[in-house]
């Protein structure tokens, strides 16, 4: 059985296709990432999973619940961290968790344990008794993730889990992440726009844009696809060394500009000593590896950015949330 | 049976958010104050039959009192919306039913304990409240609460905003009081406000609270009761139907 398994999900607004005829297989135990910029269709496709939003056309199965027929099956199933924040702030954590508790029907013996067991993992254990609306943001958001392991769900989704939040506690919650994927055993679907995100913590990713599935693999994979890495080389060479490196079986293509050698290749790692062999007089060296961002251009034809600036694709949200 | 524990859970977290919210518990139990000493101390004049008009004003003071409180109940919605945390409660595997219940249960608790504290008051204009009588005013006073607080969670299943929900409750909240013979005996009136008090269902509930308290009624306490109960199924009715309504 998979965790996640859809039939040409279709969910319209009006005149809008938000989620078209979307056929994906989610695994157990794996972490499953849904990529694309905002307005892809990531957030419509969670609601129709968590049976928040009917969908218009096709069906989807959540732990083998049907999401249209079995809707309280599937949410006693799954566990939702939302794009906004959804905690009590005028109550402490632990009044959050234990109402969540009680809502979702966890026995009384077990209960406090349980809480007692979530805190631990996200280290919120001696901030429980603190009301929400002192708490900060990535605590909010760490009392959230906690908060939908309670009642012990086969799936937990997390949409956008980081948005708004800074680099640095942006890490830590990667860290909790992997850290409950390890623990709880449950598959994990995250939605995000970012792609460092999808990079760290994804066994597989699905590039979604206009409401479609462009490409599904795993990140690593992905990249795979792409041609290849690229050693950069702070260098001159001549004619002759160029035609040499071109007879190299690894290399692809070679470019050079602006007193750089630009060298696309397989495996660069393993490769770059075969260059370094032929060219001489290197003042530096770097090696690039494709990014989900290139993958993601491969795919869609777009740049990976918001269509609102032309900027840093989160300063949208920076903008939003102050 | 999770749901009675979710319906349990929906309404002591209103209990919680009500004690701790302490400028909330105190600013509602003022104003009450406020109508009866200053109202009741100035049309002290007025005599209705053999009653004082403070004593003929208190049981419509703790009716109203109830009103107000009750109806803010629908605001605790409209809150939950706003910070999203109504969609941990929307999410979760227990009915639109048990959700409106809780809340329900909620504002009807907080609405009870307020019209506890007042009808306790009772001895700043020199009366005396056995606790028979006590007993008697619970029964009244929780059907109005729960009609109430009925009709508060029906306006926030459709009002989006917290201004919109204000207007509307001051649109509500005036004409149903003051047109319920809490300051006036209905049997004193033009025809037409008496027409009007009549087609009030609060004025019903006033007059059977008056009944209870001073056992004085201006209309036949019977027809009271079923008035009273009749709203008050009726509210629930249409206050869970606009629960169930599908976004």
């Amino acid at each position: 059985m998979y965790s996640v398994e859809t039939f040409d999900l279709t969910r319209k607004f009006k005149d809008v296709t938000a989620v078209n005829k979307i056929n994906i297989k989610i695994e157990q135990g794996e972490i499953f990432g849904l990529l694309g910029p905002n307005g892809a269709g990531k957030t419509t496709l969670i609601s129709m999973l968590c049976t928040l939003l009917q969908p218009t056309d096709g069906t989807a199965k959540v732990n083998g619940f049907d999401i249209i027929t079995e809707k309280d099956k599937v949410r006693k199933s799954i566990g939702i961290v939302f794009q906004d924040p959804s905690l009590d702030n005028r109550l402490t954590a632990m009044e959050n968790l234990q109402l969540h508790a009680g809502l979702y029907g966890v026995p009384k013996n077990e209960r406090q344990k349980r809480i007692n067991e979530v805190l631990e993992l996200v280290s919120l254990t001696d901030k429980a008794n603190v009301l929400v609306k002192n708490y900060s943001g990535g605590m909010k958001r760490r009392l959230e993730i906690a908060r939908g392991l309670i009642h012990f769900p086969k799936i937990l989704f997390l949409d956008e889990p980081t948005l708004g939040l800074d680099p640095q506690t942006r890490e830590h919650i990667w860290d909790y992440i992997k850290t409950l994927a390890q623990h709880e055993n449950i598959t994990i679907i995250i939605t995000t726009h970012y792609m460092e995100e999808a990079d760290a913590l994804c066994d597989r990713v699905a590039i979604i844009d206009n409401g479609e599935i462009k490409i599904l693999d795993s990140p690593k994979k992905l990249k795979d696809k792409l041609k290849g890495d690229t050693i950069v080389l702070e260098t001159k060479v001549d004619q002759k060394t160029l035609s040499k490196l071109k007879s190299v079986k690894s290399v692809k293509s070679i470019k050079q500009t602006d007193g750089k050698l630009y060298v696309n290749i397989s495996n660069a790692e393993k490769n770059a000593v075969k260059i370094l062999s032929i060219v001489k007089n290197v003042k530096s060296l770097s090696i690039r590896k494709p990014t989900l961002g290139d993958v993601f251009i491969h795919y869609t034809g777009k740049e990976f950015r918001d269509e609102t600036n032309n900027g840093n694709p989160n300063k949208r949200f920076l903008v939003n949330r102050i | 049976m999770s749901d009675l524990e979710g319906i349990y859970q929906i309404w002591k977290r209103e209990i919680i958010r009500y004690f701790r919210d302490k400028y909330r518990l105190a600013g509602s139990i003022f104003q009450p104050i406020l109508f009866l000493l200053i109202l009741g101390s100035g049309f002290s004049f007025v005599k209705i039959g053999d009653l004082d008009y403070q004593k003929f004003l208190f049981p419509g003071i703790v009716a109203m009192s109830l009103v107000g409180i009750s109806l803010t109940a629908g605001i605790s919605v409209i809150w939950d919306r706003e910070f999203g945390f109504f969609k941990e409660i929307e999410v979760s595997p227990i009915s639109r039913l048990s959700i409106f219940l809780g809340k329900a249960f909620g504002g009807c608790t907080i609405a009870l304990i307020q019209g506890i504290i007042i009808s306790s008051l009772s001895f700043l204009i020199g009366m005396n409240l056995n606790f028979v009588i006590f007993l008697k005013m619970l029964p009244v006073m929780i059907l109005i609460s729960f009609s109430m607080v009925s009709l508060g969670l029906i306006i926030s299943a459709y009002v989006e905003t917290f201004e919109s929900f204000g207007v509307i409750m001051n649109f509500i909240v005036f004409p149903l009081n003051f047109l319920s013979g809490i300051f006036y005996p209905i049997t004193q009136v033009p025809e037409w406000l008496k027409i009007i008090t009549q087609l009030n269902p609060l004025s019903y509930g006033v007059d059977l609270m008056r009944y209870t308290i001073i056992g004085k009624s201006f209309i036949n306490p019977i027809l009271d009761i079923f008035i009273v109960l009749l709203f008050c199924t009726l509210t629930v009715f249409v206050g869970v139907l606009s629960f169930n309504r599908k976004k």
